[in-house]
């Protein structure tokens, strides 16, 4: 919390159980950690300056996560609440360009990595 | 010269780093040209890019034996 902020925007990002019209039995998360913490640092700088928010945080989970569970948060506080939205926006849709994070998903009837075939 | 691979390029080359007997440095299209030849299961699948010393690297960057660095298939976070 901070006496500047007017708002706190909240993004969750959870396992769905379906995908595809395939079932989900959960996935895996791998990453390149050095520098995924360093493309996530750009991020976070890239979204204060472009939205001129007060702070950003953001975190990924590596390894297994099962249905409904939590991959990745990402929280914005600033001012007025628009730039706070925007900006977790921005966060989550670059992350998912920019972070060397792999999702191998796990199915009823197999797995594949996410991503990686024509 | 060691690369690093993760996802599904980890599991075509069968380790999480490989060792490549190159003692000079060469172009990233050189490197990727040695490595789908040598695994052309690559080619199966979506290109990957290469990343020297942790930082997204276009083919004309040349790669030297002490660089880190790393085969990066498409990413898919979040």
């Amino acid at each position: 919390m901070d006496e500047k902020c007017g708002g706190i925007d909240i993004f969750v990002g959870t396992v769905r159980r379906w995908n595809k019209g395939k079932e989900v039995t959960h996935l895996f998360f791998e990453a390149y950690v050095a520098m995924a913490i360093r493309e996530m640092e750009k991020i976070a700088l890239a979204a204060i300056e472009k939205y001129g928010i007060e702070k950003i945080s953001i975190h990924h989970r590596t390894g297994q996560v099962e249905l409904e569970g939590i991959a990745v948060i990402i929280a914005a506080s600033s001012k007025h609440r628009k730039a706070a939205f925007e900006a977790c926006s921005y966060a989550i849709d670059t992350l998912k360009n920019e972070v060397p994070i792999w999702k191998k998903e796990f199915l009823v009837d197999g797995s594949y990595w996410v991503n990686s075939r024509p | 010269m060691k690369v690093l691979c993760f996802g599904v390029a980890k599991e075509i080359v069968g380790s999480s780093e490989l060792i490549l007997d190159k003692d000079k440095s060469l172009t990233v299209r050189e490197l990727k040209a040695y490595l789908n030849t040598t695994y052309p299961k690559f080619l199966e699948y979506k290109s990957y890019v290469v990343a020297i010393n942790q930082a997204y690297a276009d083919d004309e960057l040349s790669v030297s034996p002490g660089d880190e660095i790393a085969i990066i298939p498409p990413v898919s976070g979040g």
